[in-house]
């Protein structure tokens, strides 16, 4: 994706916990390895516990609002399936979703007051905004690469595939982010996230 | 540390970091040679001490509250050290005794204040706009729009500080201090060390009246000086483009300005107080159309009414029911590029667009609202409280959402350390119920202990849970008087809250561990006969410490015992589900644990009447023992 005559527009949403925030870092970090002006915003504190989380990252020959406005994301990543839907008003017509399959019951589904919408309907609701739409098991492919912790990187090797990304370049970002010691499985972790979309 | 980068910047090759607004205050800072730093922990504010902590050479540390934060850099100013505080806009309401000596008495070397303020409230009680503070005491205030120049108006704040003899109030907002941009790295202004004499000046220092009255004068009159500064300074630049529109703006407000009027002219306000007279008319003379576009109160766009420049007036505005009244954008919440263009659009400044993006439906989604964390040890009280219906007046932290369902077990919630007095004031007004006030570790060292006393010494019956979780938990895990460590990590005396609390006169006294439901609900309701003040310590440290963290034990439902009562549902853990088995006899859904959630806090087990949840120590043996 080139955000060289307008810019690209990324919005990461999930639940607090998930590595949402390392995620963007790294994608700010790509963004700025291709040449380009960066921001990334992402809000910290009350909402962290156990409930929504949004982070923005643009990539631009100058970037001015860090923030993105509902109908203006170029790609919407969700680690969370009830999350990509909350946030689907983000997505410009016909952006690109990236879909963690995963889902964490928030406490009014936990106890009993509200219903976790299923998959097919869940599917159906993101086509409003966008025909292409990838889910990736991120979790189940980073937990039997050793830890599902990684799932964030598995996102980030699909989304590289994605927006046809320089997969060395986004490798290396994610490796200057994760500590040493976890190199190898997080190197894994990007590999298999982007055979996922390389495959499809 | 983050990586750098060389970027190609018109042709020369600058080292380059992403930082986001508090780094970049905190480098700008070190850069400055600020060798003083002091706050409070509030979002959006915490980062900015918390990095700078980390730079050689330099003091940093947490103090109990805002107003110490601010008089420890005033001291430090007066020594003769660059110096700085930093708080939430809410701590500045806690500080402003200070803040307005220190306007008053000015300093020996630089001295900044910082406001992280927080539009649209994403983790705050209200949304005020500090920089209302800059023209009530009288102190110019700077006004950054990116990671860039939070860092470059830091260090311009210590020179202007120094050249006028004043603090200067730094303005941060949310946006500004959670987004990273990209910075140019400086290095660190070189400082004269020789030892400073301590100046014995107290005309300028001891503001009795008779000496005040004249620092009056003065303040009034450097105020003047600085609005001659303003006109020249390159904190504030006119970007001339068309004619057609001009806009004043500073700030988060800017980014918007310039997405949304990509062709308009723009006064780009650095220092939004004093404003710069002569600049503001003529660059009111230089464009057809002028309007203000600011986050928050009207704070330009008045100032810019008294001078009695015209302002574009839309015709859709109906005559106004104010005269502080904004006139096309909102005066609440954040400003964003839809908000700004749909406001726009309506004063008819720009054309609508042509093909606005479709609406879509969502139907009804389930609510994700924050929770008390699976193992949070506030639970066990808040659950209690709930089952004793008492009046419970809250305070700021973590425990806070001890207001959400299914607990509903908070009645009040204002500032820091307003639990006690609200709770105190009830009970002298003679409300009927029991009052119980709520408040955390840190927040009872911030504002919780004058409260305590005023119950002790008014003699007033209310019960205070000062739940200690060991930490200030809500803004990150900062240490605390109680927690034997400073920001510095250097080790420290811990305060010992029940000592404490003695010491203040309170004689029922008691501490007990924050799992344990039995021990809490019986101490509650013994305390509930007698008619006078008592305190409740719960103290276990916070579940997402990382020494909690290596206890974390995920606990088992045994499904032949559970029958599904909800017992369990009712403490309100994310880690507890609604299983998809279900109870024969009453077809209602089993419990189950989430073990990637689950902390092993037992709580849940102690409640469930039919020991179907097993304990830590029971998890060893076979199932079927029971």
């Amino acid at each position: 994706m080139d955000a060289t005559e307008k810019p690209v527009r990324f919005f990461l949403v999930g639940v607090g916990g998930q590595g949402t925030i390392l995620a963007s870092d790294v994608l700010a970090e790509v963004g700025l390895k291709c040449g380009y002006d960066v921001k990334k915003a992402e809000i910290h504190g009350m909402s962290q516990r156990g409930g929504s989380v949004v982070s923005n990252v643009v990539w631009a020959r100058q970037v001015f609002s860090p923030i993105i406005s509902v109908g203006e994301a170029d790609v919407l990543i969700a680690f969370e399936k009830l999350e990509a839907l909350r946030f689907l008003p983000f997505l410009q017509p016909g952006g690109l979703l990236l879909v963690n399959d995963y889902s964490i019951a928030p406490v009014t589904v936990s106890a009993g007051v509200a219903l976790y919408p299923k998959d097919d309907a869940l599917y159906s609701q993101l086509r409003q905004r966008s025909q292409s739409q990838t889910w990736v098991k991120g979790v189940e492919l980073a937990d039997s690469l050793g830890s599902a912790k990684a799932a964030n990187v598995v996102l980030l090797g699909s989304l590289s595939a994605l927006i046809s990304g320089d997969a060395d370049v986004w490798l290396e970002a994610v490796l200057q982010r994760v500590p040493a010691k976890f190199a190898d499985l997080n190197k894994k972790a990007f590999e298999a996230g982007r055979a996922v979309v390389m495959e499809k | 540390m983050e990586e750098s980068y060389l970027v190609n910047v018109k042709g020369t090759m600058m080292v380059k970091r992403l930082l986001s607004g508090n780094e970049a205050v905190a480098r700008g800072a070190w850069e400055a040679g600020a060798r003083v730093g002091s706050g409070y922990p509030g979002t959006p504010s915490t980062e900015i001490m918390e990095t700078f902590a980390t730079y050689p050479g330099v003091y940093a540390e947490w103090a109990p509250n805002e107003k110490v934060a601010m008089e420890v850099a005033i001291g430090a100013a007066y020594a003769g050290r660059r110096a700085f505080c930093t708080m939430k806009h809410v701590g500045v309401n806690v500080a402003a005794d200070a803040l307005f000596f220190g306007a008053m008495t000015g300093i020996e070397k630089g001295l900044v204040y910082i406001s992280a303020d927080d539009p649209s409230m994403h983790s705050s009680q209200n949304e005020q706009d500090n920089r209302q503070y800059a023209r009530f005491a009288r102190i110019p205030c700077l006004d950054p729009a990116d990671s860039q120049e939070a860092k470059d108006f830091m260090k311009a704040a210590f020179e202007i500080s120094e050249q006028y003899d004043t603090p200067v109030l730094l303005r941060l907002t949310t946006r500004v201090c959670h987004t990273s941009t990209p910075v140019d790295l400086d290095a660190q202004h070189e400082h004269d060390l020789a030892p400073i004499q301590y100046p014995r000046n107290p005309a300028k220092y001891c503001m009795l009246p008779a000496n005040a009255r004249k620092r009056h004068v003065v303040i009034e009159h450097r105020l003047d000086e600085l609005a001659q500064f303003a006109e020249v300074t390159p904190l504030n630049r006119v970007e001339q483009r068309s004619s057609e529109i001009g806009i004043i703006t500073g700030g988060i407000a800017y980014q918007y300005a310039r997405e949304v009027f990509p062709d308009a002219s723009v006064l780009k306000l650095g220092m939004v107080y004093p404003l710069p007279v002569k600049l503001v008319k003529d660059f009111a003379r230089s464009v057809k159309k002028l309007i203000v576009l600011e986050e928050l109160d009207p704070f330009i766009e008045q100032q810019v009414r008294l001078l009695g420049v015209e302002l574009f007036q839309p015709q859709n505005l109906s005559s106004p029911k104010r005269a502080d009244q904004k006139s096309i954008f909102p005066v609440f919440g954040e400003l964003n590029t839809s908000i700004v263009r749909a406001s726009a659009v309506e004063a008819g400044l720009i054309a609508g667009e042509a093909e606005p993006v479709p609406e879509i439906a969502l139907g009804d989604l389930p609510p994700r609202p924050p929770t008390l964390c699976a193992g949070c040890p506030h639970r066990s009280t808040f659950y209690i409280l709930s089952k004793l219906k008492v009046p419970v007046n809250g305070d700021i932290g973590c425990y806070t959402l001890g207001i959400a369902p299914p607990l509903n077990a908070m009645h009040t919630v204002g500032c820091m350390g307003a639990s006690i007095s609200v709770a105190h004031g009830a009970a002298v007004a003679g409300d009927a119920e029991r009052h119980v006030a709520v408040i955390g570790d840190s927040t009872f060292f911030h504002t919780g202990i004058p409260a305590l006393i005023n119950v002790v010494y008014n003699q007033s019956n209310v019960i205070t849970v000062i739940m200690d979780n060991r930490i200030t938990g809500m803004t990150g895990h900062q240490q605390n008087p109680g927690t034997g460590k400073t920001l510095q990590n250097k080790p420290s005396v811990q305060l010992n809250i029940e000592t404490l609390v003695r010491a203040c006169g309170i004689e029922h006294v008691k501490t007990i561990e924050g799992y344990d439901v039995k021990a809490i609900e019986s101490t509650l309701k013994e305390w509930m006969k007698m008619d006078e003040p008592a305190v409740l310590i719960t103290r276990e440290e916070c579940a997402l410490l990382p020494s909690a963290r290596k206890r974390w034990t995920p606990l088992q439902v045994v499904e032949e015992k559970c029958n599904g009562c909800t017992a369990c549902f009712r403490i309100g853990c994310p880690a507890i589900l609604k299983s998809s088995k279900m109870d024969e006899k009453y077809n209602r859904p089993l419990a189950e644990i989430d073990p990637f959630l689950c902390t092993g806090c037992e709580i849940c087990a102690q409640v469930c009447p039919r020991d179907a949840i097993l304990f830590r120590s029971q998890l060893a043996r076979p199932l079927t023992e029971g």
